[in-house]
């Protein structure tokens, strides 16, 4: 052991670690714990106006201009009201739970890339003389460090129906963990053919990969093109399942379950469960500007005021509209599609989600080797194309005779359920 | 630094292993084995194995434990034990004399390869971590190159395993002549 620690591959932690190192490193959490909190706010806000147009009728009106005040109105409410601990809950677990649903989501967007030039500095900024990336940390794990995360995160939804000593909210969660643990895979496979078109795990480097000069000029060089698509329209499906949002809310199904996993929290800990859920979709948002849209990159339309470097904040004006527009799909697709049946669920993540991204990531592989060893590009594209369809058709049968035997068996065993019938 | 990491994380390991052993309540125990495995991600960190230290906390804390809890409240087993009765005879004596066993075993381990006061190692193993190399691409050439043909069975294992299960659970429905307990309900 040589006794130092590498914490990160931004360039101002490399060398000594001073007084203004620690300083900006602490401002730099400290701004983006503030803007995931307002964020929030705004978020809860934005989702209920929307939508309520979407529905017809105004949304929240009466807090504050155009209602924007309304989420804090209802902070200050669920902050006062009674804080009930079930008395056949396991108390630690219980106030321990809410916690490790919230914490995870923080510590996720800690490998954001927030803003800096990408176009002539690879997303480097100079403050006070140091050299350092616009996000809290460039971790050598990168992407991996999400993936964590969102595994821990289940902890906070499974502990918390477990704790409440009740029935419904176990129900709930243990459909709740089954539901994440599922489709974790496919979000995996997804964020794998990222890694092997960036060619590293490094959020960074991936946002310096896509900042790239693109095709035919107008082009970007995202990785949603790059990448062909498919592992984007798969991590966009996994995530909204990973973030138990509509249409995969089954978690907080209220015909079925009361009100899922946490129907036996009141007060300032159900507001931590809703904090999460929304601070999850920012940061899951957030991931998927990262690593699909290109994250901060793109022109830099006024680079100096004033002799006032600028570029830096053309990053951060990008970031936020590619995470702006990512938000307004999620609330529009609450809006508009109904909720999946448990079994479809189940059905879309083993049997569509993960083979798909498999299938692609295997493609992206052929085509990367098969550039190394200078092959035929489109011969690679025909055979693996054709080795893809192979492979469907055989799962499509699988499964379909899958079904037919369950079908069969449910039938012989709906038979002699009836004894009369039998000695008959 | 890295001896005050060192001390936090040996102190949460060693809290969450007697937690472990000493919870009577299954989840509880679960926990505790989630907080040591977290202290062993942390010694990763700190011998710059990043990869392994995420994929600890991706794979045992985020799968395997998940999996253990799973079990544990599909069978209701949640409450603490009864614990004055045996279930196996002798497990208790036995149990203590393997322990004993293990101890001995790692403390001559220590003791024959370690300068115990400097905690310097002796033998030298450090050939994988030579060169400039992340350590994931230092890992991937070791297991993708020299140890290709493990990785291979290994999966090869997997994949039996898991074909086992599917007609471990086919088979056991069709002799019953019961509802099958098909794997498309959970």
């Amino acid at each position: 052991m040589t006794g130092h620690l590498v914490l990160a591959a931004d360039p101002m932690l490399a060398g000594d670690i001073g007084l203004v190192e620690v300083l900006l490193t602490l401002a730099k959490v400290v701004v983006a714990f503030a803007f995931l909190l307002v964020a929030v706010m705004l978020m809860i806000w934005f989702e209920r106006k929307l939508l309520g147009g979407m529905h017809q009728r105004f949304g929240p009106t009466i807090a504050g201009p155009f209602g924007v005040l309304q989420t804090m109105a209802d902070g200050i409410k669920l902050f006062f009201k009674e804080d009930l601990v079930p008395d056949r809950s396991d108390r630690f677990v219980f106030k321990l739970a809410p916690y490790l649903s919230l914490i995870p989501a923080f510590l996720a967007f800690a490998i954001v890339p927030l803003g800096g030039d990408f176009n002539s500095r690879a997303g480097e900024v100079e403050w006070w003389g140091r050299i350092t990336y616009l996000q809290v940390a460039d971790p050598p794990v990168g992407i991996l460090l999400f993936l964590a995360m969102s595994s821990v995160a289940v902890y906070g939804v499974m502990l918390a129906g477990w704790s409440s000593g009740s029935k419904y909210p176990l129900l709930g969660s243990v459909r709740a963990s089954a539901q994440m643990v599922s489709y974790e895979a496919a979000l995996g496979l997804a964020v794998a053919s990222i890694v092997l078109v960036t060619g590293g795990l490094s959020t960074h480097d991936m946002v310096v990969a896509q900042a790239a000069e693109g095709y035919f000029g107008i082009i970007p060089r995202w990785n949603i093109i790059v990448t062909g698509l498919v592992p984007f329209i798969v991590f966009a499906i996994a995530g909204t399942a990973e973030l138990n949002r509509p249409p995969f809310d089954l978690v907080e199904a209220e015909q079925e379950l009361v009100g899922g996993f946490h129907t036996e929290y009141s007060s300032i800990r159900f507001a931590l469960f809703f904090l999460a859920e929304f601070m999850n979709t920012i940061t899951m948002s957030a991931i998927i500007v990262t690593l699909f849209l290109g994250g901060p990159s793109g022109p830099a339309l006024v680079s100096e005021i004033g002799g006032f470097g600028l570029a830096w904040a053309w990053g951060v004006v990008w970031f936020f509209i590619k995470l702006f527009v990512l938000l307004f799909c999620f609330v529009w697709m609450r809006a508009t599609l109904p909720r999946f049946r448990y079994d479809q669920l189940m059905d879309l993540g083993w049997k569509a989600l993960i083979p798909v991204a498999l299938g692609w990531f295997l493609f992206l592989t052929a085509l990367e080797v098969g550039r190394e060893r200078g092959w035929n590009e489109a011969a690679v594209t025909v055979v693996s194309l054709l080795v893809f369809a192979g492979a469907a058709l055989l799962l499509v049968r699988a499964v379909r005779s899958g079904r037919r035997a369950r079908d069969r068996e449910a039938a012989r065993a709906d038979e002699p359920s009836d004894p009369v019938e039998e000695r008959a | 630094m890295a001896e005050a990491v060192f001390a936090v994380a040996a102190v949460l390991m060693l809290a969450g292993a007697i937690g472990v052993v000493a919870s009577r309540n299954p989840v509880h125990a679960a926990l505790f084995l989630v907080q040591t495995l977290v202290g062993v991600a942390l010694l990763f960190i700190l011998n710059d194995a990043h990869f392994l230290a995420a994929v600890q906390v991706v794979v045992y804390a985020g799968a395997i434990v998940i999996l253990f809890l799973f079990v544990i409240m599909l069978l209701g087993v949640d409450k603490a034990e009864e614990l004055r009765v045996e279930p196996i005879f002798g497990q208790r004596p036995l149990a203590a004399v393997i322990g004993a066993a293990l101890a001995a075993v790692l403390g001559t381990v220590i003791l024959t390869t370690a300068d115990v006061l400097s905690g310097i190692r002796r033998s030298g193993g450090e050939r994988a971590l030579d060169g400039e190399a992340t350590d994931i691409e230092r890992m991937g050439r070791v297991l993708f190159g020299e140890f290709a043909f493990a990785v291979e069975i290994t999966a090869a294992l997997l994949t039996i395993a898991v074909v086992g299960a599917v007609v471990l659970t086919r088979r056991a429905a069709r002799s019953d002549g019961a509802a099958p307990a098909g794997p498309g309900s959970g």
